[in-house]
C-alpha cells in the first residue's frame, strides 16, 4: 500500500511507516526535492539568537539584582565575590557577606521561581487550550497556599524543619490539582471550559479556606502569612534553593521530552490522539509536573501573580507556539523577568519592600496590552 | 491494507451510542459513513482513533488489532482530518504540518532533512506552497482544511479518516477537499453529511441510524428516496447526476405547489 500522497510509480523500501526511515530520503513522497526546503527558522526568529539574547538579559539582570541595594556594588565587585567563592577562596569582607549571604540566594531563587511559573503557565495554557491559562487558574497556587498556611499557622510537619512549608504547599498543590482534575472530568473527556470553571470555583474555595485559617490563627502568624501570600523573596536563603531548582530541572527535562506531544495537544485532545499521543497519560503527567513545580515555587516565594500568564505570551510572540522553542526561551526569559521584578520591588520604595505581585502586575499587564495591540495577535481568534 | 470494524459498540456516559457495527473498508477504496445528526458517525470514527474506548468489538487493520498497537504505531498507519477548527495558538502553516511528523519522532529528536522534505512536499501537494509561512489562523476555511490534509499526508499513513471535513465550506472547497483526498490513492473512511457529495466520491456508503448500520452498498443502491426518508425522516427527490449518473438528493418543500417539470435544457440560458 502506498503512503498518502505518493505517486503510484514510486515504491520506497518500507511498505508502511512502521519504522522510521533509516536514511533521510528527500523526495520520499515522490515529489521534486527542493534544495531550499530545509529552512530551519521559517518566518521565526532563529532560536540560538533568541536564547543567547535571553541569557545575556538574565545575566545582566542578575548582576544588577545582586549589585543594587542599600550598599551599591559594582558589577565587577559582584563577579569578584562569585569568582572567589567558586574558586574556593572566599574573602572575609562586607561585600562578600552582602553578595553571598543576602543578595545572591535571593536573586537565584527569584530566577528559579520565575522560570518555574513561566513553564507551568505555558503548560496550563495547553491543558485548558486557552491563552488565559495560568497556574492560578487551576487552583494550584491557592491549594499550595492552603498547605503552606496550615504549616505556618499550626506547625503541621514541624518535624520536617525547613522543608515543612515546601511539603505542605506541594501537598496542597497536588490536592487542589487532583480535585480540579477529577471534578472537571466527564468520562474520559476533560473539556477545557469545564476545567477552567471548576478551577476558578475551587480556587475561590481554597482562598476562602486560607482566609479562614488566617482568621482562626494567632495574629502574629497571620501577619507573616499575609505578607507571604502577597509574594516576596525577602526571606530567601541558600537552604531554600535546592528543592525548587531540582523540581525545575526535573520538570523541564520531562516537558522538553514531551515538547512535540505538547504541540499536538495544543491542537486539541482529539487531533492529539490521532497524532499518536497517549492523551490521558500525557495530561495526567502534565498535571503532576506543573503542580510539583508550582507547589515548590509557592512554598519559597508566596503567590506571585501574572508571571505564569504574561511571560508565556511574550515568549510565544517572540518565537511562535512550538513548545520546543517556547519552553527553553521561557525558562530564561521568565527567570530574567522575575529577577527584574524583584529588583524593582525592593528598590522603588526603599527601604521598604513592595509585594512583588504588585510589580509583576504593573509590568505584566501593560506589556501584554502593548504586544497585543502592536501585532496582529492571533490567540483564539479567527479573522 | 483494509480497515475492518467487527461488532463495534461504544458507550458514552453509560448510554450506548454505537451498537454492533460491522464495516469493511477495502484497501484503496473510499467508503462513506452516512446518517442523520447524532446517528453515531463521528463516534465510530473516534473509536478508531482512540478518543473513545469501545465497549465491545474490535478494529482491525489488515487483520491486526489497531487499538492494541502503541498509539504512535497506530498513528503512522491511520491519519485523521476532522472538521475545520480553530487553533488557540499561533502556528504557521509549516509548523502545523510539521506536527504531522509527531508519531515518527522520539523524545528530543530534532526535525531532520527528511521531515522538512516530507512537510514541504505535503504542503506543495495540497497547493499551499505560497502559504508556507502564514499563520494558520489567518487562513480561510478551505485553506485551513487543505493544510490539515497536508498534515495527514506528512503523517505518512496509508489510511485516512475524514470526520465531516467539508462542514462550513462552500461548494468549491467541498469538492476541492474531497477531490484532493480521493487523488491521494489511500484507503479512506469518511463521515459525510452531504449525500450528493458522498455519492459523487464514495465507492461504498454505509447508512447509520441510531448507532446501527441500516444498510450499505454502492451509493446508487443506498441513496434512494425510501431509505433517506426512513433514516433521515426527510422527504426528498433523488435524481441522477447528469454527468456521473450518481444519485443526487434534492430537498423538497412540503408546502410548495408542484408544477409540471420541464426537461433540463429547456430553460433559456443567458447569452455567454
Amino acid at each position: 500500500m502506498r503512503q498518502v500522497g505518493e505517486p503510484k510509480t514510486v515504491h520506497p523500501g518500507s511498505s508502511s511507516m512502521t519504522s522510521r526511515p533509516a536514511t533521510p530520503a528527500p523526495g520520499v513522497l515522490g515529489l521534486r526535492p527542493s534544495p531550499r526546503s530545509f529552512q530551519r527558522w521559517r518566518g521565526r526568529l532563529p532560536l540560538p539568537a533568541v536564547l543567547l539574547a535571553c541569557l545575556v538579559l538574565l545575566i545582566v539582570a542578575m548582576t544588577f539584582g545582586v549589585g543594587v541595594g542599600p550598599v551599591p556594588l559594582s558589577p565587577r565587585a559582584v563577579w569578584q565575590v562569585i569568582f572567589d567563592h567558586l574558586t574556593g577562596h572566599p574573602k572575609n569582607t562586607v561585600a562578600d557577606a552582602i553578595v553571598w549571604e543576602i543578595r545572591l540566594p535571593r536573586v537565584l531563587l527569584a530566577a528559579v521561581v520565575g522560570a518555574a511559573l513561566t513553564t507551568a503557565g505555558a503548560v496550563v495554557q495547553v491543558l485548558v487550550r486557552n491563552a488565559l491559562g495560568d497556574p492560578f487558574l487551576l487552583g494550584i497556587s491557592s491549594g499550595a497556599s492552603v498547605g503552606a498556611t496550615t504549616v505556618l499557622l499550626f506547625g503541621v510537619f514541624a518535624s520536617l524543619g525547613i522543608w515543612a512549608i515546601s511539603v505542605g504547599s506541594v501537598i496542597g498543590a497536588f490536592f487542589a490539582m487532583a480535585t480540579v482534575f477529577l471534578v472537571s472530568r466527564t468520562g474520559r473527556q476533560l473539556p477545557p471550559t469545564q476545567l477552567i470553571l471548576c478551577g476558578v470555583v475551587l480556587s475561590a474555595l481554597f482562598e476562602a479556606v486560607t482566609s479562614f485559617l488566617i482568621f482562626r490563627g494567632n495574629p502574629m502568624a497571620t501577619q507573616s502569612v499575609l505578607f507571604w501570600l502577597l509574594g516576596s523573596f525577602g526571606q530567601a536563603n541558600w537552604e531554600q534553593l535546592p528543592i525548587p531548582a531540582v523540581a525545575l530541572v526535573v520538570g523541564m527535562g520531562y516537558l522538553l521530552a514531551q515538547a512535540r506531544s505538547l504541540n499536538a495537544l495544543a491542537m486539541g485532545t482529539e487531533p492529539a490522539a490521532s497524532l499518536g499521543v497517549d492523551v490521558q497519560r500525557l495530561r495526567r503527567n502534565l498535571f503532576i509536573v506543573t503542580s510539583l513545580m508550582v507547589g515548590v515555587a509557592v512554598a519559597v516565594s508566596g503567590v506571585i501573580g501574572f508571571v505564569g500568564l504574561v511571560v508565556p505570551h511574550i515568549v510565544r510572540l517572540m518565537v511562535g507556539s512550538d513548545h520546543r522553542r517556547v519552553l527553553p526561551v521561557g525558562v530564561l526569559f521568565g527567570a530574567a523577568f522575575m529577577v527584574i521584578a524583584d529588583l524593582l520591588a525592593r528598590t522603588i520604595v526603599a527601604p521598604q519592600e513592595m509585594p512583588i505581585g504588585v510589580i509583576t502586575a504593573f509590568i505584566g499587564a501593560p506589556t501584554l496590552i502593548v504586544l497585543i495591540r502592536r501585532r496582529s495577535y492571533l490567540y483564539g481568534t479567527t479573522q | 491494507m483494509s480497515l475492518k470494524l467487527r461488532g463495534l459498540c461504544v458507550d458514552i456516559a453509560g448510554r450506548r451510542i454505537v451498537s454492533d457495527v460491522d464495516l469493511e473498508v477495502p484497501g484503496g477504496s473510499f467508503v462513506g459513513l452516512l446518517g442523520p445528526n447524532g446517528s453515531g458517525k463521528s463516534t465510530i470514527l473516534k473509536a478508531i482513533y482512540r478518543v473513545h474506548r469501545p465497549a465491545a468489538g474490535e478494529v482491525l487493520l489488515n487483520g491486526a488489532d489497531l487499538l492494541a498497537m502503541r498509539p504512535k504505531d497506530a498513528a503512522r498507519r491511520v491519519a485523521v482530518v476532522a472538521q475545520e477548527s480553530t487553533v488557540e495558538f499561533d502556528f504557521t502553516v509549516f509548523e502545523m504540518v510539521m506536527i504531522g511528523r509527531t508519531p515518527h519522532k522520539r523524545a528530543f529528536d530534532k526535525d531532520d532533512e527528511a521531515d522538512h522534505a516530507a512537510v514541504s512536499q505535503a504542503i506543495e501537494r495540497v497547493g499551499c506552497g505560497t502559504l508556507m509561512d502564514r499563520s494558520f489562523n489567518t487562513l480561510s476555511g478551505g485553506e485551513k482544511q487543505r493544510v490539515l490534509i497536508a498534515r495527514a499526508i506528512a503523517q505518512g499513513a496509508d489510511h485516512l479518516i475524514l470526520d465531516e471535513p467539508t462542514n462550513h465550506l462552500d461548494i468549491r472547497y467541498q469538492v476541492e477537499v474531497l477531490e484532493l483526498v480521493a487523488g491521494l490513492g489511500v484507503t479512506v473512511l469518511a463521515a459525510l453529511h452531504d449525500l450528493s457529495l458522498a455519492s459523487l466520491f464514495c465507492d461504498t456508503v454505509h447508512l447509520l441510524a441510531d448507532g446501527r448500520i441500516v444498510t450499505g452498498g454502492p451509493p446508487r443502491s443506498v441513496i434512494t428516496s425510501e431509505i433517506v426518508r426512513h433514516a433521515y425522516g426527510a422527504d426528498v427527490l433523488i435524481v441522477e447526476h447528469p454527468e456521473t449518473g450518481t444519485p443526487h438528493v434534492i430537498a423538497r418543500r412540503s408546502d410548495a405547489p408542484s408544477r409540471p417539470s420541464r426537461p433540463l435544457g429547456s430553460y433559456p440560458l443567458p447569452p455567454s
